[in-house]
Formats: structure tokens, C-alpha cells, sequence
């Protein structure tokens, strides 16, 4: 079964089974938002408390496949009490790093030696950690859309804070 | 002809170029995404492309030969699918360009002309999106009532309720059998039952018209809606047959050239069936592949299909059981005679996305998510299975690889 360990990495495996932040928080004053996959039926949460400039508190409900559920989990340990500009310039980093197949037409592997902070759009600096286990995603072009859908519905949320500062109904 | 020798799988794979020719020379094609769509038969595709190359030209327009020609191949086309469904009247088939597209005319067409508050639609809760959907759109504007059959557990419809949802109902319009399930309703009393409420019937066919013989007289019902590419034909065209009386009476659906008898600039008149609701150039060459692949899968005999896909679906039952134990849930009615080759796959901690992954590698074909059935998949308690489903080229051995994939998977996210 070549090519699966790239995709599913024990740390990967790891958070699957054992996710963090999983569960709710009160709305309000929590944001909360759900994203969802229509080709696949993955349905994901994605709960926020915040300051007004960080997330103070996230929380993961809802269902999906490993990919999505691990880049769920992990990124709920990447952005717990980061700023919202820490958060967005993480986001930019994951996902140019999802993306790195579209700008490397004929090309194979990886562009980079160090496997941190080497995606070509992500800014200095910006380390990705745990969630660089989710690389080998880009070789399964199909799945790309499993580990951002947890990215793109925090983004909602962050929005969704940032604009209003009160409590919001889950939308979409 | 249907009676004598068993289906000759062997010699249908034969007839099948991809089986050949994809993708990956280690492994044999595995292809158990029919109810997705079918693979194609070289008959169906050298037919499309010597019409391309003999005989193209726009239809109903040209008084040039290769035109007249055009035409009378297309229609001919017609004739051989009537005469497969066993449709009184060519002029009764209607092709549009895909079942979702067949539905949507008879719900927008007859149910815009016909419902209102206070009446209702009655569906099932199996049915995909192509026949809610619509019907919802519909029920916002028009304000009558959805009511649904219960599924049970097992995969059968729960119809004890069944004459007290169609009492008062105008229309039942249920899936013929469920793309998710396998589930084939008793369609004889349904659509008795519908008949003694005064409710008109549709049937999503989709799955249906492709794996049972079908025969709208005996069937007795309105509407039968079903697409040209999973029955071995190609994408872009899908039928639409409906008794004449109330496709005569009904306004059309999409308006344009080809539909019309007359326009002026106060209005115009609509011409007769089935013109009338063909608007705009039909999928010509795609018309010519359906009445191809109709004539192979009427070559093939469909009670011959038919048996061949109820046997296969015991031994997978069986087999697949065997193999994976408890571990395994197979949604739908257990018993082979009661359902299609459709088997949604449930395998304990490994979700039916990353399942699908997995076989892949085996080079097993198969379809993970909610299958367009997000209210069937709520009743089933899952956000999606990973769907297996047989047709004519299928046989145990690809059965078999089904099984080894999976107990691989299990290993490879064993807990």
C-alpha cells in the first residue's frame, strides 16, 4: 500500500482517535460556525471565544474523516490563545502548504529541505509544527478539501467575531 | 431469449475497452461505482462516434440528406427506448439532459400548474436530492405540503402509515429503488395505494430502469424518470417518460427553439409532444449512445441482468460478512430478492472517506460520502457510508478483492 503512510501519519492517526478540544462552548459569548463538505457529507463546528484580538478558547464538534478531523484537532492546539493575526498568517502558511501541487507543475516531492516554515507563501517566521504531518495530503488532491474545511470555517468565525464583537447564530 | 444460459460476465467485460486499457497494470480494474455512473460498452461508443463521423448534422432542421438522416436516427433512437420500457408511445419519451433534469420539469411543469395550499407531495425518506429538492423549491412558492415515508432500519419503508400520508396527497413520488439502500419498494401496492387516494405517481428510476426489466403499463405509474449513463450510455442525456394525456396538458418547461409552433411578439403557441419539451438542440449523438446501449443491455436480456445482479448480491452478502464479521454493517434489506447491488459499507473506525482511500490503492472503485441522500443518511444515523455497487460486468471476483481490501483496511486503522 504505497504511498498511504505519507497520507496517514501516526501523528495524523493520533489525533483521529484522540481529538483535542473536542466538545461546545456557550453561545454566546462564543462564535460559532459550521462548514461543511458537500461532496463528502464531513460536517464540522468550529466554536471561538476571543478577546477581541486572540482566540481565547476553541472547541471541534461534528464528523468527518481522519484528514479533516486531525487538521481539526491540530489546529485547535496551533491557534489556542494566538492573535488573530498570528492565526491568519498561520492559515496563509497551512494552507500554501495544501496548495504547493498547483505551483509545481511536473515537479514531485517537496521544494524545501527543512520541513518547517519552508512554503513558498508563508511568512517568516511562521512555524507550522505538528500540522506539517498533514503534507502528504497534496499528493491526494482529493482530500485537500478534507484538511481545510476546519481552516475555512475558523476563518468564518474569526470574521464573524471581528465584525461584530457580540454573539452570533451558526450560518451556512 | 432471456431464459436459456446464465449472464456471461466474462464476455461483458470483454465489450468493455477500460477494463483493458485502465490504469494500473498490476491490478485489474476493480469498478464497483455503477450507481455513480456505468461504465461504457465499445458498441455504445462506436456508435456515437460513426454517427459523428457519417451522419452528424443538426435534427428537425435541415432538408439536406445527412440532416433527414440525423433525424431519423435520433428518433429511431426514441423508438428503441419506448419499445425498452415498454412505453405505448415513442412521442412520450422525453429526453432531457439527466434525470435530475426529468424531475425537475414534472415537478416544475405539472406541479406548478397543479399545486398549491393544501395539497401535498409525498416522498420518501430515501429518496436522493434530485427528487427533494425540487420539490421544495416548488413547495416555497407554492405552499403545499411535503410528506415523507419513514424508512425503517432494515432498509424497507415503513408503510404502515402509508394510506393516512397519501390521503388528500396529488402526487407520490418515490425512488423506484434507493441509489443508498438497494431498497426496491413494493412499487404494485404503493403505487395501488396512490391510485385509490387519486394521487398521481412519479418514480425515480435511476436505478431501476438500468438493473430490472421495466414496463410502464404494468407498472402503472405517471412519471418514470431515469438517465442515460448508468444503464452503459453516455453523460448528458436522460429521459423523461410520462403518460400523453398529462404531458399534453401540462405548460413547458424550458422555452426556445424546437418548442414552439408559432411566436409573435404577444406570445407564442407550444407545439406538441414531445417537441414540446425539448427546447433548444437535443444531445443528439449522446441519444444515438442510449438507444445503443439500450439495444446491448436488451442483448444481455434484463431478467438475465436481473438475476445475475441478485445472485451477485448474495454472494456479496455472504462473503463480505464472512470476511469482516461484526465489524461490518451493510445498510439495506438483507434479503437479495428485495434490493439492487447497491451496499453502503459501514466498517467500525475507519470513516468511509479514508476507506475509499484505502481501496484505491487496491484499485477497488468505490464511493464514500452521503450519495445525494443527506435525509436518508440523517434517518441512518451516519454522515456517510462508502457505497459498493454491482452491475453486468461485475462478478465474484471483484467481490472477492472487495473483501481482501477491505480486511486491509481494517488492519491499517486498527485501533
Amino acid at each position: 500500500m504505497s504511498g498511504l503512510e505519507d497520507l496517514y501519519r501516526e501523528i495524523i492517526l493520533d489525533h483521529y482517535r484522540t481529538p483535542r478540544n473536542r466538545g461546545q462552548l456557550e453561545v454566546p459569548p462564543a462564535h460559532k460556525v459550521e462548514g461543511f463538505n458537500p461532496l463528502c457529507g464531513d460536517e464540522i463546528t468550529v466554536y471561538v471565544d476571543t478577546d477581541g484580538e486572540k482566540v481565547t478558547d476553541v472547541r471541534i464538534d461534528g464528523q468527518g474523516c481522519s484528514i479533516s478531523q486531525a487538521s481539526a484537532s491540530m489546529m485547535t492546539n496551533a491557534i489556542k490563545g494566538r492573535t488573530f493575526t498570528e492565526i491568519s498568517e498561520l492559515t496563509r502558511a497551512f494552507k500554501s502548504m495544501m496548495s504547493i501541487h498547483e505551483n509545481e507543475i511536473g515537479g514531485e516531492g517537496e521544494p524545501g529541505t527543512d520541513s518547517t516554515g519552508d512554503a513558498p507563501a508563508a511568512p517568516d517566521g511562521v512555524r507550522l509544527g505538528d500540522l506539517e504531518a498533514l503534507r502528504g495530503v497534496v499528493k491526494f488532491p482529493v482530500r485537500i478539501k478534507c484538511a481545510t474545511l476546519a481552516w475555512n470555517t475558523l476563518a468564518q468565525a474569526i470574521d464573524e467575531a471581528r465584525s461584530d464583537g457580540g454573539a452570533s447564530p451558526g450560518s451556512s | 431469449m432471456t431464459t436459456a444460459a446464465e449472464l456471461d460476465v466474462a464476455a461483458v467485460k470483454a465489450d468493455f475497452p477500460i477494463f483493458d486499457r485502465c490504469c494500473d497494470p498490476d491490478r485489474p480494474l476493480v469498478f464497483l461505482d455503477s450507481a455513480a455512473s456505468s461504465q461504457k460498452p465499445r458498441q455504445v461508443v462506436e456508435a456515437m462516434s460513426d454517427f459523428y463521423e457519417t451522419t452528424y448534422a443538426n435534427v428537425h432542421r435541415g432538408v439536406y440528406r445527412i440532416a433527414e438522416a440525423a433525424t431519423n436516427i435520433m428518433e429511431a433512437g426514441r423508438r428503441t427506448v419506448a419499445g425498452f420500457i415498454g412505453a405505448p408511445r415513442p412521442e412520450e419519451i422525453i429526453f432531457t439532459k439527466n434525470a435530475t433534469e426529468a424531475l425537475n420539469l414534472v415537478a416544475r411543469s405539472w406541479g406548478g400548474a397543479n399545486l398549491g395550499p393544501g395539497d401535498a407531495v409525498v416522498l420518501t425518506q430515501m429518496e436522493h436530492h434530485a427528487n427533494i429538492v425540487p420539490w421544495q423549491i416548488l413547495a416555497a412558492e407554492k405552499g403545499f405540503e411535503i410528506r415523507w415515508i419513514p424508512v425503517r432500519a432494515d432498509g424497507y419503508l415503513d408503510l404502515t402509515e402509508l394510506d393516512r400520508l397519501l390521503d388528500g396527497a396529488a402526487m407520490m413520488s418515490v425512488t423506484a429503488m434507493s441509489n443508498v439502500l438497494g431498497t426496491i419498494p413494493p412499487l404494485d401496492a404503493m403505487i395501488a395505494a396512490a391510485r385509490a387516494a387519486g394521487a398521481l405517481v412519479m418514480l425515480d428510476a435511476c436505478q431501476y430502469v438500468p438493473h430490472l426489466p421495466t414496463d410502464v403499463s404494468s407498472l402503472d405509474a405517471d412519471f418514470i424518470a431515469f438517465s442515460g449513463h448508468k444503464m452503459l450510455g453516455p453523460t448528458g442525456v436522460g429521459v423523461l417518460w410520462g403518460r400523453s394525456e398529462l404531458l399534453d396538458d401540462m405548460p413547458p418547461f424550458l422555452g426556445g427553439g424546437g418548442m414552439i409552433l408559432d411566436v409573435t411578439q404577444e406570445g407564442f403557441r407550444a407545439d406538441a409532444i414531445p417537441a414540446k419539451f425539448e427546447a433548444g438542440t437535443p444531445p443528439i449523438t449522446e441519444i444515438v449512445g442510449l438507444a445503443a446501449a439500450v439495444d446491448y443491455l436488451g442483448e444481455l436480456g434484463m431478467d438475465r441482468v436481473r438475476r445475475h445482479e441478485v445472485s451477485l448480491t448474495a454472494y456479496a452478502l455472504r462473503t463480505l460478512t464472512e470476511r469482516l464479521g461484526e465489524r461490518l454493517t451493510i445498510h439495506g434489506p438483507s434479503e437479495p430478492a428485495d434490493r439492487g447491488g447497491v451496499l453502503s459499507l459501514d466498517l467500525a473506525g475507519v470513516h468511509p472517506h479514508d476507506l475509499s482511500q484505502v481501496l484505491d490503492q487496491h484499485n477497488v472503485c468505490v464511493r464514500p460520502g452521503h450519495h445525494c441522500a443527506k435525509p436518508l443518511m440523517r434517518v441512518l444515523g451516519v454522515g456517510a457510508t462508502a457505497r459498493a455497487s454491482l452491475y453486468v460486468y461485475n462478478d465474484e471476483s471483484d467481490v472477492d478483492a472487495l473483501a481482501d481490501a477491505l480486511v486491509d483496511a481494517g488492519e491499517f486503522f486498527a485501533f
